[in-house]
């Protein structure tokens, strides 16, 4: 597909041949999911969570190729995925960043954890590094009370956090593709 | 008061084989399996505190070829973390309990609804899963389990909201009537149970409905596992018998400078120390999910308050406005309190509004945020306004 170009009039083609294979790969790539769980309504949620794992968000164009294999309304799948905090819909970094901030995890220092991320990634809550690799949320009782400071990169929890710890679990993935 | 040490208990992680009670329950009728829960007293550990052999009971009852089990693993109450212990240390159980509910309520499908944050627990789950519906296909019980995950959203827990969820819709509470075991999980007859009450039910059929009959009191029968966190040297999991006052648990738990207990996380009581001594930890006093944090007196409790309402704010579905503008206008008043914009007596009017919340609207949720901000806007006027 790459080689087509040889002219400049074939230029309009060669867009829409770009688009049609990034649809096409789209298609694809929803229509696997949809073999492995299903195409009724029941499949939506583990078809947008296999997607958040693919790629840490959910963009536009895939919710309407979601809509139209599982034949529903973009609406609806817009509504679906939007109630839920963990579906983002927004371009998301390969890792994120979850850092509990429900009251255990306040009272032992998390305030001091969040502080100590957005100085080593540069940058500040809400927001992804310039190379798509970070991003930062916070999120409600992620359920480590008890070994608190904890947050989520991920899927995977970190515990008992202090400054030094989450500095060195932050290095080891900056050292990570 | 102050010698009695708090009863520790092992059952819940207790190691043993399913397989023995397993074949044991297949022995025996549905009738007979309800019938020992219903004696052993056992109440839904998940919080709400419903009598399990009931459910199990009015389940058991519906006429219907489609009925479900659905295991609720969606542990979101701030300061609950006892689930997660649960499934990761003795999974087996969980499936077991959920076989007997099967055997007992003549389900054949069953879920489990996991949250979101547990989901590095996938991998270990689904092979245990494997395993058991191996041993199931054995044993000639017809019973299939599929693994749900949630995606950060604490409204799921409420049943029907799961059941939303599991449809794969946005978890917006149901109307009730119908509860789950007439109308549930696609609009069939569906047994709801919590992680932990599960578990319970193989180790009473295991031992005994006399045996878990004996621990605790009348009101609160058997034993629980309790999340222990905040201003405490021994944060962790423990399984303790219930009807314990909050003084004996502070005695036990507490770093000698424990000012307030709040039992049943967010959406639970906020106890101050001088109501230690009356107030006992169960369903006659404080019904709990398994939430205790304890705060000492270096913690401001319009800290803790601003918390649970900035929470509560955030996780409101916003379907019903009760709780959609009421979680806001308490978060909103107590600031303004706070920087004096509004007098001290505007609190009253936010107790008020937590009243209205608690009839008008449609979930637990919104019905339960007026029971934290009641007991510390109550205990702890003082450190709210100044």
């Amino acid at each position: 597909m790459l080689f087509i170009s040889q002219s400049v009039t074939h230029k309009d083609n060669y867009v829409k041949l770009l688009i049609k294979a990034g649809m096409n790969t789209l298609t694809d790539s929803i229509g696997e999911k949809v073999k492995k769980h299903g195409s009724t309504r029941e499949a939506l949620l583990p078809i947008l969570q296999d997607i958040i794992t693919e790629k840490s968000y959910i963009s536009d164009m895939d919710m309407v190729e979601v809509a139209r294999q599982l034949d529903m309304s973009a609406a609806e799948v817009f509504g679906t995925a939007t109630f839920y905090s963990f579906l983002d819909t927004q371009p998301r970094g390969k890792y994120v960043i979850r850092v509990c901030k429900t009251i255990s995890c306040t009272m032992k220092g998390k305030n001091e954890i969040l502080a100590t991320i957005e100085e080593i990634l540069k940058i500040k809550l809400g927001e992804t590094t310039a190379d798509r690799k970070f991003s930062l949320l916070e999120a409600n009782c992620i359920g480590w009370c008890h070994k608190a400071p904890a947050i989520l990169i991920n899927e995977k929890p970190y515990t008992e956090l202090t400054p030094s710890k989450v500095t060195e679990v932050l290095q080891e993935y900056i050292k990570m593709k | 008061m102050k010698n009695i040490p708090v009863q520790r208990v092992d059952l819940i992680f207790e190691r043993i084989t399913c397989k023995e009670i397993f074949e044991k329950v297949l022995d025996s009728s549905p009738e007979e399996i309800i019938q020992a829960i219903i004696d052993s007293g056992l109440k839904g550990r998940g919080g709400a505190g419903f009598p399990t052999g009931l459910k199990w009971q009015f389940m058991s009852r519906e006429k219907s070829d489609e009925k479900y089990i659905v295991c609720n693993a969606d542990e979101g109450e701030p300061g609950t973390f006892k689930d997660r212990q649960i499934l990761d240390e003795v999974p087996e159980k969980v499936f077991c309990g959920m076989a007997i509910a099967s055997k007992a309520t003549g389900a054949k499908v069953g879920y489990i609804y996991l949250r979101g944050e547990y989901r590095f627990l996938v991998p270990q789950l689904e092979e245990k899963l494997e395993e058991f519906h191996k041993m199931m296909k054995q044993m000639g019980h017809d019973l299939t389990i599929h693994l749900r995950l949630g995606s950060g959203a604490y409204i799921c827990g409420e049943e029907s909201a799961l059941f939303e969820s599991i449809e794969g819709k946005r978890g917006e509470p149901r109307n009730k009537p119908p509860y789950p075991t007439k109308s549930g999980l696609f609009n069939k007859p569906t047994c709801i149970n919590n992680v932990e009450t599960l578990v319970y039910t193989v180790m009473i059929l295991k031992y005994g409905a006399t045996h878990f009959k004996e621990l605790g009191t009348k009101d609160s029968r058997g034993s629980k596992v309790f999340s222990i966190s905040g201003d405490t040297p021994k944060a962790g999991i423990y399984e303790l018998e219930l009807g314990m006052s909050v003084a004996e648990f502070v005695e036990e738990f507490g770093d000698g400078d424990t000012k307030a207990v709040q039992v049943g996380g967010a959406s639970g009581f906020c106890v101050p120390r001088k109501k230690f001594n009356e107030t006992i930890i169960g369903f006659e006093g404080v019904p709990t999910g398994g939430s205790m944090k304890l705060f000492n007196s270096s913690r401001s409790m319009y800290n803790v308050l601003h918390n649970y309402l900035d929470f509560f704010a955030e996780e409101s579905c916003g379907q019903c406005t009760p709780c959609r503008v009421g979680c806001q206008q308490l978060l909103h008043g107590i600031e303004a309190v706070k920087k004096g914009e509004k007098s001290s007596k505007y609190l009253d009017e936010l107790v008020k509004l937590a009243g209205t919340m608690k009839i008008a609207s449609k979930c637990g949720l919104g019905q339960s945020v007026g029971n934290a901000f009641r007991s510390i806007v109550e205990n702890f006027r003082e450190e709210i306004i100044y």
